[in-house]
């Protein structure tokens, strides 16, 4: 994916940055997601060709989308449990409202966004303004729109929407060379992913990871903190809104899609190396986390592995990465940056690797690894705080 | 500065390990550990009397009255009931495991209609009915709580787990009140009667045999199943594979969760390593995810067997596959209480009382979709309601009581 280098040009130096990125944490996603794309290829060559890698894009792209969205409330310190109910919500909304009139597609969308965002200012209020811890705020939401879901539905299946809505995550640009078929979910997927990186380096973005870093600094240096963490539960249930309506193309309406996605969103965020309790982590590699995660399953798939052992799997990664993730945040609070070694401990405003002609997401990793104005001595405070 | 990188690339290791665990060990182990787990399987769930008994039933012609399945019978033995005879209205008793999926959210609304008729009838007064969502320990408590307070006349339960629930019912057999079950069984015979279809053996053989007779020999078959552990759905699951195993087809299973996201998923990449002739599924939610997945792949449907659900047959007959809709009997819910109807009137009822189960072949699809035109993709063809009141609106709108 990026290969980024963190020192003035000569080969060597490059390359060795380039393998220090890799077994960084925010790096070693990319290393594992290769590592597993190479195991699948060698396992079915086929899944290598063009038009069949594509095909995994198309349908890993509703995964990452809400693995982008659950990036943004975790960096900024708290988690959304609804992401998976408020999918499945969507895909049941879709099914119902549209019907098969496909007249309705773009009314019944922009009630989906809206419902969305009503969904996570909920949330978000209910942990700013009422205090609620965020796991127990979105649990509750979790089973109240799946309580809601099923009995609007009685737990079965109504029908799915017209075939033109359904084209979003279903069908794509057909007919081109290599790929042959270029899915509007990958679309769809390159776009979010494009305007969370511009988001996530607007001063707004950098707000919400130095809130996850420290609420106290943040709120001193003039954060509204309530609204900067309303803000990333709309953001959260807004992409699980957009993961909702490609699955419902993908898959169709069933009460049952969406269930689990957020532990899948959040193993996939830990995965990317994004620090859970907030304030470290890269948008891209919490995307590249939810592609090494599907990787990981269709690996298993390929391998003829039982499907039973697969929460085993996921459970065993979460836990080898957060354990990862931690080695690193020791390393930090003695001054030693491990992903960037070159870099002094002492944080700069501006992130050293401005002044070199570095690929714009490793400035933004940089930025967002160590947003500028926290000292290191303040990590104590973060760590205590655990995973509110 | 060295160590911590040895710490990491310990970390990238292990991470690299499991996942290569994963591919290095797959082409020694594959074969074999799949074997170990079908010959555990099959010790476990297959049951050579009973599936000989299925097997048997399945060519039977049913007693009882004609264009009536819910009242016909198969090979039973007939068992007095004049002891529970009275007259005036009683009070039911529903312990129901769940209506947690479509086909008992159908059933459940046939029951009520049904219910409906016997109170206008003056048979039932009342019926009084505790969902235990899919938990042992709820529904005890529900049997035990309408022993103790429910003043019932007739205990209808609708077991939860086989085993789990046998306490219970002995206890509810004890009160001396007549007692019903249906749909999964229990290990003691102190009901009056128990009411189910023929079983799953005969569903896993009636689909089993189709998908040999279509497949040539040494064709691939993906099994897709909804979970494990529940004996109706393993024993569907236990008649096909062994008949598959016996006949020369490569089968290879899944657990879905009937989660058409998932079913989509493992379908493409069964596509992608190769080709799917037959779809082999132990329940029909999500069928129409799995016929998408050929679909949007480019390559020939496959032949197919999935559930009397509308959606699948609503695709069956829209893309001309060759399929069956194997059934299990979902008219199966209007019985308890029209056998509770016959118990208090101290008529004869089968002991062990087995409705008819046969699936739906392309012969009749188009009478099946007729005939439930209207009805929402949940609902199942052979819900056996037509003749109730609040047809077919009830049905179609499926508000669940």
């Amino acid at each position: 994916m990026s290969a980024a280098t963190t020192g003035q040009p000569t080969a060597g130096q490059r390359l060795a940055g380039f393998g220090r990125m890799l077994v960084s944490p925010r790096g070693a996603v990319f290393l594992l997601l290769i590592v597993l794309l190479v195991a699948i290829a060698l396992l079915n060559p086929s899944f290598a060709e063009p038009s069949q890698f594509i095909r995994f894009v198309q349908r890993v792209a509703p995964v990452a989308i809400v693995a982008i969205g659950q990036y943004f409330v975790i960096v900024g310190g708290e988690f959304d449990l609804s992401m998976g109910s408020v999918v499945t919500a969507q895909v049941v909304i879709a099914g119902n409202l549209i019907g098969q009139d496909e007249a309705k597609s773009l009314p019944v969308l922009a009630f989906m966004l809206v419902f969305g965002a009503f969904i996570g200012l909920i949330n978000g209020l209910i942990v700013t303004l009422l205090k609620v811890p965020s796991f127990i705020a979105t649990l509750g939401m979790m089973l109240a729109l799946l309580g809601a879901t099923l009995y609007w539905t009685g737990g079965a299946a109504t029908g799915n929407p017209a075939d033109g809505f359904r084209e979003i995550g279903r069908g794509g640009i057909r007919g081109l060379p290599v790929i042959e078929i270029l899915p509007w979910s990958v679309v769809v997927l390159a776009v979010v992913l494009l305007v969370a990186i511009w988001f996530a380096r607007r001063p707004f973005g950098r707000t919400i990871i130095a809130l996850g870093d420290n609420p106290t600094t943040a709120r001193y240096s003039g954060t509204r903190n309530w609204w900067v963490k309303t803000s990333t539960f709309i953001i959260s249930s807004l992409s699980a809104t957009v993961a909702g309506v490609l699955l419902v193309g993908y898959a169709g309406v069933h009460p049952s899609v969406g269930r689990g996605y957020e532990f899948t969103a959040i193993t996939a965020v830990v995965l990317g190396g994004v620090v859970l309790g907030g304030g470290r982590g890269w948008v891209v590699a919490a995307a590249a986390g939810a592609f090494a995660l599907e990787a990981l399953f269709t690996l298993l798939n390929f391998a003829g592995v039982p499907s039973t052992y697969r929460d085993a799997v996921q459970g065993a990664i979460i836990i080898i990465a957060v354990a990862y993730a931690a080695t690193t945040v020791r390393a930090r609070r003695k001054g030693r940056a491990l992903e960037a070694p070159t870099i002094p401990p002492t944080p700069s405003p501006e992130p050293a690797p401005q002044t070199s002609p570095a690929p714009a997401e490793e400035q933004d990793a940089a930025a967002s690894a160590r947003p500028a104005p926290i000292p290191s001595t303040q990590r104590a405070d973060n760590e205590t705080k655990g995973g509110s | 500065m060295r160590r911590r990188y040895a710490v990491a690339s310990a970390m990238v290791g292990a991470l690299a390990l499991i996942a290569l665990a994963g591919c290095t060990t797959d082409p020694n182990v594959a074969a074999p550990s799949d074997d170990a787990g079908t010959t555990e399987e099959a010790v476990e769930w297959f049951d050579q009397e009973l599936y000989d008994k299925q097997y048997a039933e399945r060519s039977v012609v049913p007693e009882g009255p004609e264009g009536q399945p819910w009242l016909q019978y198969i090979n039973a033995e007939m068992t007095d009931t004049s002891a529970y005879a009275g007259t005036g209205a009683k009070k039911a008793c529903f312990a129901n495991a769940s209506i947690s999926n479509p086909w008992r959210q159908t059933g459940w609304i046939t029951m009520n209609q049904q219910l409906q008729v016997l109170q206008e009838a003056g048979v039932i007064s009342e019926m009084e009915t505790r969902d235990a969502q899919d938990s042992d320990d709820t529904q005890i408590a529900d049997i035990d709580y309408f022993i103790n307070e429910g003043n019932c006349d007739i205990f209808i339960i609708s077991p939860n787990s086989t085993a789990a629930m046998t306490p219970a019912v002995e206890r509810a057999c004890d009160t001396g009140k007549p007692v019903v079950v249906f749909d999964r069984g229990v290990q003691t015979d102190c009901p009056v009667t128990f009411i189910h279809p023929i079983g799953g053996f005969a569903w896993g053989i009636d689909t089993a045999e189709f998908l040999i007779e279509e497949l040539e020999p040494g064709s691939k078959v993906v099994a897709l199943r909804i979970l494990p552990g529940v004996d109706v759905l393993e024993q569907r699951w236990a008649a096909a594979e062994k008949l598959f195993s016996e006949n020369d087809i490569e089968a290879v299973d899944y657990f879905t969760g009937a989660d058409p996201a998932e079913i989509k998923k493992i379908i493409s990449d069964e596509l992608a390593k190769g080709d799917v002739d037959g779809v082999w599924m132990d329940a029909g939610d999500g069928a129409v995810a799995a016929i998408e997945a050929f679909e949007d792949a480019g390559v020939d449907y496959p032949v197919m067997t999935g559930e009397d659900e509308m959606s699948f047959l609503r695709k069956w007959k829209e893309t001309g596959l060759t399929g069956l809709a194997p059934v299990y009997s979902n008219f199966q819910w209007r019985t308890p209480l029209l056998a509770a109807q016959k118990i208090f009137a101290g008529e004869e009822i089968p002991k062990e009382w087995v409705l008819p189960q046969s699936p739906i072949t392309a012969e009749e699809v188009d009478q099946y979709l007729e005939a439930n035109d209207g009805m929402p993709d949940g609902h199942y063809a052979k819900f056996g309601g037509e003749d109730l009141p609040g047809y077919p609106q009830v049905w179609q709108d499926r508000v669940i009581p």
